[in-house]
């Protein structure tokens, strides 16, 4: 079973792509933790805007930091979002849908209209909310995306949750005396993980679109720590002497977003072929 | 159908309550003192107290609540704090930028995601569908203000065909008009549409393929209905239900994409007011916009309902 998974995978054009991509990022955060050409927080005046050289292999930005430098330690601020934004959604989410399912009733419809409100709060505006009272930083971005993801989660958890609870074996499991929460357990998140992983590569995505985002705007990673959206807007600063520092952060965002995407596309043909034959 | 519509006011009008009391519970009581965020840490006290009169902080939560929702209510908005101006003149003013601009990249996003949806479904699983299916793809992963961005790398500093920014303003004065706002608004408009069309068009193409399969489709193509009219009369009209929904909730994406793509282009709309508003520290400013702006997504979902009612035969049937 695990190597016919496998070999599909591997077969799967989008999914091989996506997962090369995703990899790269993964590596070039774990890579940064230990080593970069150079420190990505040090000024150096006299090297500053150097076009591409054997030294500086992208160059230096208009304090002289080291573009390739910023870009490898920037991955792990994407990485850090991403995954404790996707985690608040996918912690919260799953447990008020999950108990939206398994307790049906008034608690459902509680949770459900909560979810359909908070989609009237898109990231930036809670980040817009949080920054202008505590400050800009990387917590404000982090818990402003991640509390969007909690009601997309929910809806997905809610929705795939409810289909499990109508199945013959969860009826035999509630004739044989087992609780709610024993069922959630061993029958309803086995049967809906493939969908919330799925869901989970394609958030986190979206996770580091919104990071950069707001980076940009001056609400999310703050200096020295370097992060792609902020290097973006220093680099429109430049655009008339050195063009290319706008164009290498953005193409780190688009890689490691498409790449995810494509995993997510990958994943969910892999995993529900029932859906991939529909495509 | 009317029982629909009524349940779906009633959504509306208690999802705009309850963020009302939100936000206010969020920019108002959250902080603790208002009044020292806005001028600081090293603000004196006398000035603290001063400020606090101003804005009516010592009255109890629930008196300021109803007077703010009233207050907003009949356009009798409080004064920003930076600007010394009532906020609903502010943002009456920005919103000429905003609107415009958020309008164009809509309707751009549409044609764009329409035609480009139904070419590729028309072209199911041959080259052209992977084609479209590819670019929007890479549409999806690009952040519309490194788009933006771009856009001005090429077109106002390599090929200087536009100016990098700045938005000349409605009236004749001052180099401004119509055709001149146009221009300024053209590349961020671009800029918003591209992503939001690859998305779109994404729907757009597995509902009409979806659609294409029904039995119904079958039917009309056995009958002798040509395809181009069966696509018109039959597959467009349902596979409009799914695409009506995704324009709604993008709508709350493009709301603020614009916002930051107005910082890109230097642009004076609702964006720059609220990002300005921040820096200020003007949270009278920040209050009233971000309400707006959640009003804005609210009440587009609710037109969207109405639409989808109009649109979806289904729930016409059910009144009858």
């Amino acid at each position: 079973m695990r190597d016919s998974f496998v070999r599909r995978a591997l077969r799967h054009p989008s999914f091989v792509v996506g997962a090369v991509l995703t990899g790269l990022l993964v590596v070039a955060a774990l890579l940064s933790l230990v080593w970069a050409p150079f420190s990505p927080t040090e000024i150096d005046i006299p090297h500053k805007l150097q076009g591409p050289s054997s030294t500086h292999w992208l160059g230096t930005d208009s304090l002289g930091h080291d573009i390739a430098s910023q870009l490898l330690v920037g991955s792990q601020n994407s990485i850090v979002v991403g995954v404790v934004a996707v985690g608040i959604g996918l912690g919260l989410g799953v447990l008020l849908g999950c108990l939206a399912a398994a307790r049906r009733g008034w608690v459902e419809e509680l949770v459900m209209r909560a979810a359909d409100f908070t989609f009237a709060f898109p990231a930036l505006l809670s980040a817009i909310m949080l920054g202008a009272i505590y400050g800009p930083g990387l917590m404000t971005g982090i818990v402003a995306i991640g509390i969007f993801n909690v009601p997309v989660f929910a809806r997905i958890a809610r929705g795939s949750a409810s289909a499990v609870w109508a199945r013959e074996y969860v009826l035999a499991a509630r004739a044989a005396g087992f609780g709610p929460w024993r069922i959630t357990l061993d029958h309803v998140l086995p049967n809906i993980a493939s969908v919330l992983i799925v869901q989970a590569t394609i958030s986190f995505a979206t996770a580091i679109l919104a990071e950069a985002a707001l980076s940009y705007l001056g609400l999310g990673t703050q200096p020295p720590q370097p992060s792609w959206g902020r290097m973006l807007n220093e680099a429109q600063t430049m655009l008339f002497q050195a063009p290319m520092l706008a164009v290498y952060p953005g193409l780190a965002i688009a890689l490691s977003v498409l790449g995810l995407n494509l995993m997510g596309d990958g994943l969910r043909d892999l995993l529900d072929p029932k859906l991939a034959r529909r495509r | 159908m009317s029982v629909f519509l009524l349940k779906r006011l009633m959504t509306f009008l208690a999802t705009l309550a309850v963020a009302s009391v939100l936000v206010f519970a969020v920019l108002e009581l959250l902080p603790g003192n208002v009044a020292q965020v806005m001028l600081g840490e090293t603000a004196t006290p006398e000035a603290i107290a001063s400020l606090e009169k101003k804005l009516g902080l010592d009255q109890p939560p629930l008196q300021r609540y109803g007077h703010w929702v009233s207050g907003l209510l009949q356009g009798h908005t409080a004064r920003s704090y930076s600007y010394d101006t009532p906020t609903a003149e502010l943002m009456a003013e920005r919103l000429q930028v905003t609107l415009p601009l958020a309008a164009l990249a809509m309707s751009l996003t549409v044609v764009l995601a329409l035609a480009l949806g139904i070419f590729a479904a028309s072209q199911h699983n041959r080259l052209g569908d992977v084609g479209v299916m590819a670019a929007s793809q890479l549409g999806i992963a690009i952040p519309s203000f490194w788009f933006a961005i771009l856009l001005i790398l090429l077109f106002a500093v390599k090929l200087q065909w536009v100016s990098a920014g700045g938005f000349p303003g409605w009236s004749e004065d001052n180099d401004g008009g119509l055709i001149e706002g146009l221009k300024a608004l053209a590349l961020p408009a671009v800029a918003l549409a591209l992503v939001q069309a690859a998305i779109l068009a994404r729907v757009t193409r597995s509902a009409v393929v979806e659609v294409m399969r029904e039995d119904f489709v079958r039917t009309a193509r056995a009958k002798g209905l040509s395809r181009r009219a069966t696509l018109w009369r039959h597959v467009l009209r349902n596979a409009m239900i799914p695409v009506l929904t995704v324009m709604g909730l993008q709508f709350a994406n493009l709301i603020t994409s614009t916002i930051v793509v107005e910082n890109v282009f230097v642009l004076p709309g609702i964006g720059r007011l609220v990002f300005q508003a921040i820096a200020n520290r003007d949270l009278v400013v920040v209050r009233d916009v971000v309400m707006l702006l959640v009003a804005l997504v609210v009440v587009v979902n609710f037109v969207v309902d109405v639409l989808y009612a109009l649109v979806d035969p289904r729930l016409k049937a059910s009144d009858a």
